[in-house]
């Protein structure tokens, strides 16, 4: 097995590869504009420095979001034609379970990543491989209730410390741990989530009402 | 013939996903996944709804593409993208699925020029391109004359709209109309049964004095909305049909004169309009008038070519690969104002970039095309 994971749904341009037992590669870079550009020189790092080549890879994995929608789609539209111009499987995982898995941690716990436009997302954890709530967009003074009195992971987590007190690391997703968290489902015979986007989000458009009278009053 | 050329073209710059296989000027086939009926509603391009729809019908689009090539995807020797002009995120999801494509089968990759890709499509209509060309290319996001001596590398601007692009003019008056969206075909249709000359609308930057290769349309827009809501406010009737025709009259004489004028002041002996304006049946009528009275041959695509389209992203890759042009690098990035005079985004290792600003959206509204 060689799994190529890549994430591109928070600020982090991050790629790992993945033989089944151990992360053989990985790259992470933060630069929440430059996703595009980023992505592919990196996937070619991650190949060099393993010695292999993409067509080595058995399976792609993706992180699905939630995230900001210009970069999420960099990392699913690169995974999607991996996929058809390799015949490979694609797979995706919620971008907030791979933060958690990295979290390692084995408490009911939060994770929320920076949804921008003062809101985040995320969802809560039973332990770092067991999530319970779906994945959900809000203001942070809205989930205080529900996240009170827990640990958070997360951008989103350490950027709102009032709704957040005890806020740690890590702050953004790695392929590394999102490679790792499929590995291990994947040996569990569980079945993985198809590579489509979690926007939560409907996109801003307004039906227009009615054209702008011209004629000056 | 078998050693020209074959390349894959993808286009996302606006709201139609575009995949086309071209082997040298030869069209082999011509992919189109488009979300116009999701727009339609809001009475534009919504860019995020656009980039949606491309990241759901770029696989499926390269699939059919490939299968009405009848051509295996390893035969291809190369693969071209639109990396701009157009919306950014629009662009970004085709850019992002051409460089793991060409990354995937190890062929180089084209980051082309939309606006060249537009007068580059009519080689597989109407074979090489003359040397030099004369384009006019309108659409609802362009409206621009350009001269190209070699349409890899030197494209130069003559003249272009100085506010709305022509196909806007369309889509806005259409609205004014209640004839829906888009504006376009829809005008065409109308003016068919109207009478040109019924009402003397203006003609935008045709004074002695002004700038004799650029356009203007807002100026004879407000002047059509006046001149309906006149009508209305007066209880009468608005003639739709001679509305449309009086509009569209005054929209294709500025354009057609202009390029015919700088055809001749260039000595250039032929015309080619692209874009999806080109598709207008009065356009194409009275430039067919009008070139052949100045003794120019006039070169326009079948409408399907001169709307957006992957198929002209791949003539132009396959132009740049038979004649030995840079590839791009794999940090190929989209340039949602990429300018006209770059035709292509060769890699940094073979040639010198170019310093601009590339974030900023130029083509909010780019409605028509
Ligand atoms: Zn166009």
């Amino acid at each position: 097995m060689l799994l190529l994971a890549l994430d591109t749904a928070t600020p982090a341009v991050t790629v790992a590869l993945h033989d089944g037992t151990d992360v053989v590669a990985s790259s992470s870079q933060v630069d929440a504009r430059r996703h595009g550009e980023l992505l592919l020189p990196a996937v070619d790092r991650v190949l060099a420095e393993a010695g292999t080549r993409l067509d080595a890879v058995t399976g792609i994995v993706v992180g699905v979001g939630p995230g900001p929608y210009t970069g999420l789609r960099v990392g699913l539209m690169t995974a999607d034609t991996f996929g058809l111009a390799l015949g490979v499987p694609v797979h995706g995982l919620c971008t907030l379970d791979g933060l958690a898995y990295a979290s390692g941690l084995d408490v009911p716990f939060v994770v929320a990543t920076d949804a921008r436009r003062k809101e985040v997302y995320w969802a809560r954890y039973a332990d770092a491989r067991t999530r319970v709530t779906d994945p959900a967009v809000d203001r942070p003074a809205e989930i205080a209730d529900a996240v009170a009195g827990l640990p958070a992971v997360g951008a989103g987590a350490l950027l709102y410390p009032d709704t957040f007190p005890s806020a740690h690391e890590p702050e953004h997703v790695s392929a590394a741990a999102l490679a790792s968290l499929a590995a291990v489902r994947l040996a569990a015979g569980e079945e993985l989530s198809a590579p489509r986007p979690l926007y939560l989000r409907r996109p801003d458009a307004q039906v227009p009402k009615n054209y702008k009278v011209v004629t000056p009053k | 013939m078998a050693d020209e050329p074959l390349v894959l073209g993808i286009e996302t710059s606006c709201d139609e996903t575009g995949v086309g296989v071209v082997r040298g000027t030869t069209l082999l086939a011509d992919a189109i996944a488009s979300s116009v009926d999701e727009h339609a509603r809001f009475g534009g391009v919504v860019p995020e709804v656009a980039s949606r729809a491309h990241l759901e019908a770029m696989v499926p689009t390269i699939d059919r593409a490939l299968r009405e090539a009848g051509v295996s995807a390893r035969d291809l020797d190369g693969i071209a993208v639109t990396a701009g002009p157009g919306l950014a995120g629009a662009l970004l999801v085709g850019v992002s699925a051409a460089k793991a494509y060409a990354y995937a089968l190890g062929k180089p990759l084209y980051g082309v020029n939309h606006l060249a890709s537009h007068i580059c499509v009519d080689q597989l209509e109407h074979g090489a391109l003359p040397e030099p060309t004369m384009a006019l290319l309108v659409s609802g996001g362009h409206s621009s004359l350009l001269l190209s001596t070699d349409i890899t590398s030197d494209v130069r601007p003559m003249g272009s709209t100085i506010d709305d692009a022509a196909g806007e003019a369309f889509d806005k008056i259409a609205r004014v109309l209640d004839l829906g969206f888009p504006g376009g075909p829809v005008i065409d249709r109308y003016a068919r049964e109207g009478d040109p000359e019924a009402i003397a609308f203006p003609r935008g930057l045709t004074g002695p004095r002004d700038a004799v290769y650029d356009f203007s349309f807002s100026g004879l827009k407000t002047a059509v909305a006046r001149w309906i809501e006149a009508k209305r406010a007066a209880g009468e009737e608005v003639p739709v049909r001679d509305v449309a025709a009086s509009f569209q009259e005054a929209v294709v004489d500025v354009l057609t004169r202009k390029a015919v004028r700088a055809c001749k002041d260039e000595g250039v002996d032929h015309l080619m309009i692209g874009g999806g304006v080109a598709a207008n049946s009065r356009l194409r009528a009275l430039a067919q008038e009008r070139c052949e009275a100045a003794g120019i041959r006039l070169r326009v695509p079948r409408p399907k070519l001169c709307t957006d389209n992957g198929a002209m992203v791949a003539a132009l890759g396959a132009e740049m690969v038979a004649r030995g042009r840079a590839a791009s690098d794999w940090d190929l990035s989209a340039d949602s104002s990429l300018p006209v005079t770059d035709p292509h985004v060769p890699g940094t290792s073979q040639a010198h970039g170019h310093g601009h600003d590339h974030v900023h959206e130029t083509a909010k509204e780019n409605l028509y095309s």
